[in-house]
């Protein structure tokens, strides 16, 4: 029977099925940070249980981690303690530890793939739910509940019904200015926050398949937001020379059954999805929110639509603008920013860095705009130095914290201010996200730097023309 | 995590006819950096419910004493975003047992089912029918009967039926959690990986 991408890494992994209930799937690799572990091992110690396959797990401390003067103490008393409790779990248990001051310490979604932790055709769970970032490979990711991760450090295990399939298709070349977070953005508000729940999504086409890694990533990062468990995109040459050699990556003969298992990656021709959705790549502009869920994004040059035209009801959409200030009608372009935030498992990789300082480069950070750039992992950090990128965006202006969350949900101290704007590369625009009170416009990079010089939402095409 | 069994729950309802509830707004971000699940229930809708000098906002419905009850009614697309279970055990601590909606974001429904709280999903047309009658009188009473999988307006008697898998039932039913069964079939599991291709 012909089976899609998605089936056949699923199939592979069930364990068992259980009639009229979920699959018993097995989960190749499992991410776990401070925040959403604690009680799952609290949980463990309850029962007097052990963690099954410890090193099918990795640990890094991420969502609570200060981002500036990382070799301090933490001062926050709860993050230190959170950070603790995952040092003292991970060792109590026999998990490899990524704590902060650890080299190999990032974001999870940014570090488990540079390590090669993440595999073409795995599973892959965290308790996170960009944990979709990882689809880029081929794998099977998403993220999951507490209870979930006690049974996958229990077990190795969780219970899931198979979700519906869904292939969207993107197709054509992408305009100037036009980067893989915009491709998502615009993916999101057609559908909606709720248009792919229940369903697993594979990105098709061309555009994806133009795409980086890093490209991809983003992508499949923002599938959870149009509610998608995950996305995922069939693994090629590039999927194969990025994860080839990593430190966690098969070696040898382990390589070469792995390679054989990734080629047989990809969804047959006439496998059938229970949805297929096709756009228009070449109509993708470069995107903005401008409300309070990653549904509200429209091209940078359009005006707020009528509620009329809005997919929630009239008064949730009127409490929605009313939160960010803004009025239907309104064109984005103009608007004041206060704050520019580049970082994320969105985008706290090294391309959206090097579109950052391409616009920035021969340019000035705006007065009165606080600028947040805070790289994903420490190797993105190095490779911004390597690269000579922080001699421009310091030339510029602008300076560099240390790997983290950070604002994109505002766990550590670095908050947007009640009532203030920020323009930013996270994935979530909800009310307070960033700080409570804060004000959240979703763009892409290259849209955070043309608000970072000019201290108003701007389109960057503008920019980039005055460059060429 | 041990939780109460679920068989029949008549309450009074808590109305919140708002679309797509997150979970930030569940349970903001700078709440979850407890080690231990205690407390959840005080920060539930933290910001909708507080000012930020923790004075309670008089609008909001928790902080209207004239709703009450175990089962809580949201809009559309109710627990969209984060994984965390903390927005599951935040209506669970707060006394919410049950929470209806016409629709409902995938890991907050699962996240749910784990715990005890109980995901009814109605019809949009039922969920007005819902809202309209607690408006109408917030003495108005709901019964969720999970072994005939129903939701009943008892003053009119007007009910739906709603899904959840067999397993999940016998789960909700009976206390269980699924660590319990996955323990259960441990020498399988392992037996399993042994022949996994990567």
């Amino acid at each position: 029977m012909s089976k899609t991408l998605f089936d056949k890494v699923w199939d592979t992994h069930v364990v068992r099925k259980i009639e009229g209930g979920p699959d018993v799937l097995f989960i190749d690799r499992h991410l776990i940070h401070e925040v959403t572990s604690p009680v799952a091992f609290l949980g463990l110690k309850s029962r007097g249980i052990k963690v099954l396959y410890p090193e099918r797990t990795f640990a890094t401390a991420d969502h609570n981690t200060p981002t500036i003067n990382q070799h301090l103490p933490v001062a926050d008393p709860l993050s230190a303690n959170q950070l603790k409790a995952l040092e003292s779990n991970s060792n109590e248990y026999g998990i490899s530890h990524w704590g902060l001051g650890h080299q190999k310490n990032g974001i999870v979604h940014v570090v488990g793939p540079e390590y090669g932790i993440t595999q073409p055709g795995a599973t892959i769970v965290c308790g996170d739910s960009h944990t979709s970032t990882h689809g880029a490979f081929g794998a099977i990711a998403f993220g999951i509940g507490t209870s979930e991760v006690e049974m996958v450090l229990s077990t190795q295990c969780i219970m899931q019904p198979k979700p519906k399939k869904m292939r969207i298709n993107v197709n054509g070349k992408l305009g100037l200015g036009v980067t893989p977070k915009d491709v998502a953005l615009f993916i999101i508000s057609q559908l909606s926050t709720s248009g792919a729940t229940g369903y697993f999504v594979e990105y098709a086409g061309d555009v994806f398949e133009n795409m980086t890694m890093e490209g991809r990533m983003t992508v499949c990062n923002l599938s959870i937001e149009m509610g998608a468990r995950g996305g995922m995109i069939a693994p090629d040459e590039t999927t194969i020379n990025y994860v080839k050699g990593r430190e966690f990556s098969p070696k040898g003969e382990a390589w070469d059954r792995a390679l054989a298992y990734y080629k047989t990656l990809k969804t047959d021709p006439d496998a059938v999805f229970d949805k297929e959705l096709t756009f228009d790549g070449s109509s993708i502009e470069p995107m903005i929110t401008y409300g309070t869920n990653p549904g509200m994004g429209m091209g940078i040059s359009h005006e707020i639509p009528d509620a009329e035209h809005a997919e929630g009801g009239a008064a949730t959409y009127a409490k929605s603008l009313g939160y960010m200030g803004f009025s239907e009608g309104d064109s984005m372009i103009g608007k004041k920013v206060d704050f520019v935030f580049v970082g994320s498992c969105t985008n706290g990789r090294i391309e959206d860095f090097r579109a950052f300082t391409s616009i920035v480069k021969g340019r000035h950070k705006a007065d009165g705009v606080t600028v947040w750039l805070v790289p994903g992992s420490h190797i993105v950090e190095s490779q911004i130095k390597e690269e000579g990128l922080l001699d421009i965006l310091t030339e510029a202006g602008f300076t560099l914290r240390q790997p983290g969350c950070s604002a994109c949900l505002a766990m550590n101290d670095d908050k947007i201010p009640a009532g203030k704007y920020a323009v930013s590369t996270s994935n979530r625009n909800f009310e307070g996200r960033q700080g409570p009170g804060s004000r959240t416009m979703l763009a892409s990079p290259l849209v955070a730097a043309a608000a970072a010089v000019t201290g108003m939402v701007t389109d960057p095409r503008t920019l980039i023309e005055e460059l060429v | 995590m041990a939780y109460d069994k679920f068989n029949i729950l008549k309450s009074t309802a808590v109305p919140l006819p708002i679309e797509n509830v997150d979970t930030d707004q569940l349970i903001p971000a700078r709440f979850l950096k407890a080690t231990e699940r205690v407390g959840f229930g005080d920060n539930l809708f933290r910001d909708w419910r507080y000012n930020a000098d923790n004075t309670p906002k008089k609008d909001f419905v928790l902080n209207n004493p004239v709703y009450t009850g175990k089962i809580l009614v949201g809009g559309k697309n109710f627990g969209s975003g984060s994984s965390r279970e903390h927005a599951a055990w935040a209506v669970y601590d707060y006394g919410f047992r049950c929470v209806v909606s016409s629709f409902f974001a995938d890991i907050f429904r699962n996240n749910c089912l784990n715990i005890g709280v109980l995901p009814v999903q109605v019809s949009p047309e039922f969920s007005e029918k819902i809202f309209s009658a607690i408006f109408a009188d917030p003495n108005t009473e709901l019964e969720v009967n999970l072994p005939a999988q129903t939701i009943t307006l008892l003053a009119t008697g007007e009910k739906e039926t709603f899904e959840i898998s067999p397993y999940k039932k016998d789960n909700m039913l009976n206390g269980f959690d699924d660590i319990d069964y996955l323990q259960s079939i441990k020498p399988e599991i392992e037996e399993f990986a042994k022949q996994l291709p990567i």
